[in-house]
């Protein structure tokens, strides 16, 4: 029992590290997004800045960062949040991409004002993009969430560690085996979400 | 009501003109229409109108006010826009399309409401469609939908970029037939585009005819420009069967009808003999107090005393004032008798219409 609820802090604690990064992500990359679909010219130096970012190994990034924040949830957000930053900014801007022309210009031909056209408009019909962006790093960062466990975070990494540690399997099946049911859930979760949110993409009885 | 001085576009990165010095005036409750061939200014004419683009020089005036001196979001509001690609918003649902500009303008939801209900009548949609997404309508609905949210707002200036483009001929004159019923009523001041020269002379009170480069060749009335266009290009333009477009605009009321051989039933044979010598004819039509009975022929009349003791016999065409001319042509070529009764409302007698008769008018 007293396991059980070990377990069930770990999972709450991995989901929070979760929803966070990917929370600071977007809050990052929906402004970044919008305003290199809009300046074309810095979508490339963001993209690459982002993809930089992703392609550095986490234990070294970890392992970096705790030099100066310590072993702290900061230290694992900081990580966390730049291993979404590629993903996320690339489908703000895909999606905003995908708003066909003649909408915007029928929009804007009516009277919508450029916020207006924005946020109800052009945000709405990239929402299914970014929703799909959202989904991969939401699944990618609760993979990523375990290794935090070697400064001391981790959710239920922690349990993947102590495994480890004592060269017993029981305690890495079931961190890995819930991390990867956290991963499906929030993914399933997203997807209905998408469903909801976007009745019109369902839309496609008539002719085309 | 719309004024375009001297406008001219050019856009850049291109060295020749979208639109060259163009003048134009579209007047209070009429429907100008556009027409010309592909890429010759009229898109780019109509989004210098609602400020989607700036002309390079020149001024336009909405309702008597310099539309470069105002606010671009109010202007486009009080403009309704039909655009080319008809531009429906995808994520918003067919009553909610229709709703934009008065939701944009904030009026109060059972206002909205209402108008919607009203549109939708008015455009013949049914309501099972308000709810529908735009990607689930068919071509046709779409168009009705462009036209409905662009009315929406009741504007007294309204654009429309190819309105009807994007369906079949018989839904077209159908939409056509409805949108000239609703202008009717509305009386609003239109400018519209076609590449159909068949679209604008049925829809137009004035035609401008475009050609390459932005150069207005000629802005008449499609009567007038039918009887006279100005050059070669706009002949072209209109195509073959000039003479049958222009008998279609021209109504049986508006020209003189011959009077024809008549008599009436009390009249005698032999004077009915007499009245078909001098018209050179073998028949001769039988009218009592001005109501056309019919017609009889000398050999209907062989034997009888007057008239009225042959039976008449129909006319094989009758003819109104509504009838255009063209309506009146067909019904002559395809009757054996090449000879159509023109009657007023009833059965009223007015005289007869020949295919001859028909021509001079054309070629006078
Ligand atoms: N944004 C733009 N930038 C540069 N050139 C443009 C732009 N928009 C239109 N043009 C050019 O201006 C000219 C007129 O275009 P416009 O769209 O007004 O033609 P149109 O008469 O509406 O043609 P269509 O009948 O095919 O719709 C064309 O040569 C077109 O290529
Ligand atoms: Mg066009």
């Amino acid at each position: 029992m007293r396991n059980l609820d070990r377990i069930g802090e770990r999972l709450m604690e991995h989901a929070y590290l979760t929803f966070l990064a990917v929370g600071i992500g977007l809050l990052i990359c929906i402004p970044a997004g919008i305003y290199a679909h809009r300046h074309r010219r810095i979508y490339a130096p963001v993209t690459w800045f982002a993809g930089l970012l992703y392609t550095i190994p986490s234990l070294a990034l970890f392992a970096f960062l705790t030099t100066y924040t310590g072993l702290t949830t900061l230290t694992a957000e900081i990580g966390l949040v730049s291993y979404t930053l590629l993903i996320l900014v690339r489908n703000v801007v895909a999606g905003l991409d995908g708003v066909p022309v003649d909408t915007r210009e029928a929009a804007q031909g009516m009277g919508y004002t450029s916020r207006q056209l924005l946020w109800r408009v052009e945000l709405p019909l990239a929402f299914p993009v970014i929703l799909a962006g959202i989904r991969v790093a939401t699944v990618t960062i609760i993979g990523l969430v375990t290794v935090t466990s070697l400064i001391g975070k981790g959710g239920l990494g922690f349990f993947i560690l102590q495994g480890m540690r004592r060269f017993f399997s029981t305690p890495i099946i079931v961190g890995a085996g819930l991390s990867v049911l956290l991963a499906v859930t929030a993914d399933v979760t997203l997807l209905g979400l998408q469903k909801l949110l976007t009745p019109w993409t369902r839309a496609r009885a008539g002719p085309a | 009501m719309i004024r375009l001085v001297d406008v001219v576009k050019r856009f850049p990165n291109s060295t020749a003109l979208a639109v060259d010095h163009l003048t134009l005036e579209v007047e209070e409750g009429e429907t100008a229409v556009l027409v010309g061939p592909s890429g010759c200014g009229k898109t780019t004419t109509m989004k210098m109108i609602n400020r989607l683009e700036e002309p390079t020089s020149g001024s336009i005036y909405v309702d008597g006010r310099d539309v470069t001196l105002q606010d671009p979001v109010a202007l486009r509001r009080g403009i309704g826009y039909v655009i080319q690609t008809i531009g429906l918003l995808p994520h918003r649902t067919v009553a909610q399309n229709i709703a934009t500009v008065p939701e944009l303008l904030g009026w109060d939801g059972s206002r909205i409401q209402g108008r919607v209900k009203e549109l939708t009548g008015m455009l013949e949609l049914s309501r099972e469609l308000l709810s529908r997404y735009p990607s689930e309508l068919s071509g046709g609905q779409r168009q009705r939908v462009g036209v409905a949210r662009a009315l929406a707002a009741d504007p007294p200036v309204m654009l429309m970029d190819e309105p009807f483009g994007a369906v079949d001929p018989i839904v077209r004159a159908r939409l056509q037939d409805q949108f000239l019923d609703i202008q009717d009523r509305l009386k609003k001041t239109i400018l519209f585009v076609t590449h159909d020269i068949d679209e604008a002379i049925k829809m137009a009170d004035r035609i401008a005819i475009l050609n390459a480069g932005g150069i207005l060749e000629q802005y008449d009335s499609p009567k007038e420009i039918l009887r006279e266009p100005a050059n070669d290009f706009v002949k072209e333009f209109l195509g073959s069967e000039r003479g049958l477009k222009r008998l279609a605009l021209m109504k049986v009321g508006e020209i003189e009808v011959e009077e024809g051989p008549a008599v009436s039933p009390e009249d005698s044979a032999g004077r009915a003999q007499g009245v078909m010598q001098t018209f050179g004819t073998t028949w001769v039509s039988v009218v009592k107090d001005g109501e056309l009975l019919g017609w009889v022929d000398s050999q209907s009349l062989a034997g009888k005393a007057t008239v009225g003791e042959a039976t008449a016999r129909r006319f094989s065409a009758y003819l109104t004032a509504e009838s255009s001319l063209r309506e009146a042509l067909d019904a002559l070529i395809t009757s054996k008798t090449q000879v159509a009764a023109v009657v007023w409302e009833g059965q009223r007698y007015r005289g007869i219409l020949t295919a001859e008769r028909i021509s001079t008018e054309i070629v006078s």
